[in-house]
């Protein structure tokens, strides 16, 4: 199974490093929400700096949408998706697969982001490991619950909306812990933090052995 | 000998319209069928049924032991489909596209690259993004996929179509050369004459069941078929010489 | 029976229901008469107190069709049986029906006894989450074009709704746990007596009128499910005529 789940990620990120869509449009679309923000709250008088955490998950969240769609119009492509069930390979691998792809463009976004709201917003950075853990726990939830959802929303019409009504609602508390940790963080009081890392942790791990299950419906066509 | 594809009053539906309204067919192993009929005859939806992507709803269908009926996905691994729709990826390049496919169902890399050798795809355009491909060199690449996989069955589902003289005359080969290794092969065309130089045995297709099923001896004498029907076979006009 | 013939009779009516709809109606009645004149105005609150018994059933009821739609969807994940499929939309449509109510009554409700339409608390942030999570549900049932697809996907959105909720639940009540303001709290009233007994009663009400829209739904749903079913066989005959007409001419040529 992890096998075909590497060959599938290997094949999203082959696709991703030829057309550049996640590092040449999500990455400068997520700069613009920060820099919408900017413009729509005051950026004089320390506003940006407080409330930095929740614009930067906010931004990741709809970058988060962006990709989760990209990675599944490819499939819509030339009956790739008939392809996939004929192949033989399993539902969960492919769900993985997918998954770990989406969860790396993301993590490359996030870190990109982190630059840029660093600069953009004048913050003091501290509190690293708990940044960086928050992060990857929440890129799993966001990975696979989306993968979940953008299947659920895949080749459907209308689809463009039809997965951030789907898919937001359900992220919602990945937003509030992740920005809760990052607020720890860099408020310096990560005892705070942790214990909701520890809840993305778990999350992550419920939505993915979800996914990996329901997959397999979701992909055949009745 | 039993049989490698067994449908018996197989119905199957695509949402509520029932695209296969009956249909009964034997084919045994190493048997190539060509599939002829009307558009809309349901030569698609019997492709597609026998790989297991079409729900049987009422009959029986067996498929290399694998019943339709209750789990489909099984048949899968076993069944090669050619077809419309070539699911290449259009920003990887052939070869990446045959690798993927082929690797996913469970093919070895030497196999892939005898594959890509036989279809003429190792050279020139071996690193050519799938997208600016002609369609057909994409069904080229499709067939590559198919030929790696070594599956038992082919379905094939308009092979001649989009291809040049000598990219018929490739597939013609492969089909030989698919069926005297033991494979099952079941063709569905519109190029009657072509196809008839491969396939002995034809099956007409209307209305989503079998109107006649012929099988023809090498020489050209037609022998009698195995299940008719009293509509009338549009064999006479077509056999000309 | 027809199916036609079945809907030109009874509707989706039985005596089950009949009985179901006169005592929700009674009941209602018996709560409008105890809420709007037989109890007094509470001390602070005065008379908007009263709409407690119209805003608690909503939202006490809500979680009951919720959970329905979401057991009924996973089993008709196993199972596959129409019947299922028609009990989660009708538990959803219910749902969504009470916990809209439920949000605007509440609102309502706030405007005169704490000066505000919305607060970000605990309850009823969750509740709009649901909300929308339910409008999730019902978009996923209207798009996609083929009938298979669309019950199939609904099935997993459905399924997920438990999870979801509890989750969005949890983790919004520990977000606020660390937010709020003592200022705004939602501490019921303290009441006993008959303004407890019309609460309660309200609270019977309300569960009976939903289970009387479930019915309808429900039946109304399973009907089509009916009609759609029956259609198989008349029309393999007619593919199979299509051929006939096609090989008598020769085909499309």
């Amino acid at each position: 199974m992890w096998d075909e789940a590497v060959l599938v990620a290997g094949k999203d990120l082959r696709i991703e490093w030829r057309s550049k869509v996640a590092l040449g449009q999500l990455v400068p679309f997520s700069l613009l929400v920060l820099v919408l923000f900017a413009f729509a709250l005051d950026p004089e008088r320390g506003v940006l700096s407080r409330v930095a955490s929740g614009l930067y998950w906010v931004a990741v969240l709809f970058s988060t949408t962006l990709a989760v769609q990209r990675a599944f119009s490819i499939e819509s492509a030339d009956g790739a998706r008939d392809a996939l069930r004929l192949s033989g390979l399993r539902p969960a691998s492919v769900f993985v697969g997918k998954a770990a792809a989406i969860g790396a463009q993301l993590l490359v976004l996030e870190f990109v982001l982190g630059i840029g709201i660093v600069v953009l917003y004048s913050l003091d950075v501290a509190g690293w490991p708990l940044l960086a853990a928050t992060a990857v726990a929440a890129t799993l939830c966001l990975a696979s619950a989306g993968t979940l959802y953008g299947a659920l929303a895949a080749g459907v019409r209308a689809r463009e909306s039809l997965l951030p009504l789907l898919f937001l609602p359900v992220v919602a508390p990945v937003l509030i812990g992740a920005t809760e940790a990052f607020e720890a963080a860099l408020g310096g009081v990560e005892s705070e933090g942790w214990p909701w890392c520890g809840f993305l942790v778990l999350l992550g791990l419920v939505y993915t052995l979800l996914g990996a299950q329901l997959f397999g419906s979701i992909l055949e066509e009745s | 000998m039993t049989s490698v594809i067994h449908l018996r009053n197989a119905v199957s539906v695509l949402g509520r319209f029932p695209a296969l309204a009956g249909i009964d067919l034997e084919v045994g192993q190493g048997e190539i069928v060509l599939l002829e009929g009307p558009n809309g005859a349901g030569k698609t939806t019997l492709l597609r049924t026998c790989a297991g992507l079409v729900p049987v709803v009422q009959g029986e269908a067996v498929v290399v032991g694998v019943d339709l009926v209750t789990d489909p996905r099984a048949v899968r691994p076993h069944v090669g489909l050619l077809a419309h729709q070539t699911g290449l990826y259009d920003d990887l390049t052939v070869t990446d596209n045959v690798r993927f496919w082929s690797r996913a169902g469970g093919a070895r890399d030497v196999d892939v690259d005898a594959a890509l050798a036989s279809l003429d795809l190792d050279g020139r355009l071996a690193d050519v993004p799938a997208g600016r491909l002609s369609a057909g060199q994409r069904r080229r690449t499709a067939l590559a996929v198919l030929v790696a996989r070594r599956p038992e069955v082919w379905l094939l589902d308009e092979p001649h179509a989009g291809l040049d003289a000598a990219g018929r005359d490739l597939v013609d080969e492969l089909v030989r050369g698919a069926a005297q290794a033991g494979a099952t092969v079941l063709m569905a065309s519109h190029e009657l004459d072509r196809a008839r130089t491969v396939a002995l045995r034809t099956v007409t297709i209307a209305g989503g069941t079998v109107r006649h099923d012929e099988v023809r001896s090498r020489d050209g004498d037609k022998s009698a078929p195995s299940t008719a029907d009293s509509a009338p076979s549009d064999e006479a006009v077509l056999d000309v010489g | 029976m027809s199916i036609t013939s079945l809907a030109a009779d009874d509707g989706t009516s039985s005596r089950g229901t009949r009985v179901l709809g006169i005592l929700t109606l009674v009941g209602t009645a018996a709560v409008a008469y105890l809420g709007l004149v037989a109890t007094g105005p509470d001390v602070i609150q005065r008379d908007s107190v009263r709409l407690i018994y119209v805003h608690v059933p909503m939202v006490s009821v809500m979680y009951v069709p919720v959970a329905i739609c979401s057991i009924a969807s996973l089993l008709w994940l196993r199972k596959r049986s129409d019947g299922w499929d028609a009990l989660a939309v009708a538990a959803a449509e219910v749902a969504t029906v009470f916990v809209g109510l439920g949000l605007v009554t509440g609102a309502i409700w706030g405007r005169p006894t704490w000066g505000v339409y919305w607060t970000w608390d605990a309850r009823l942030t969750s509740t709009a989450m649901l909300f929308i999570l339910l409008l999730g549900y019902l978009t996923m049932r209207r798009l996609p074009d083929e009938r298979s697809v669309r019950t199939k996907r609904a099935a997993v959105v459905g399924l997920l709704l438990i999870p979801n909720a509890i989750i969005v639940k949890f983790s919004v009540d520990w977000w606020l746990t660390l937010h709020q303001d003592a200022t705004i709290t939602r501490a019921d009233a303290q009441i006993e007596g008959l303004q407890q007994f019309t609460l309660i009663l309200s609270v019977v009400v309300g569960y009976l009128g939903m289970a009387w829209l479930m019915v309808h739904r429900f039946r109304i749903a399973w009907l089509e499910s009916r009609i759609e079913d029956r259609g198989l066989d008349l029309a393999i005959a007619e593919r199979r005529a299509e051929g006939d007409t096609l090989v008598a001419t020769g085909g499309d040529q």
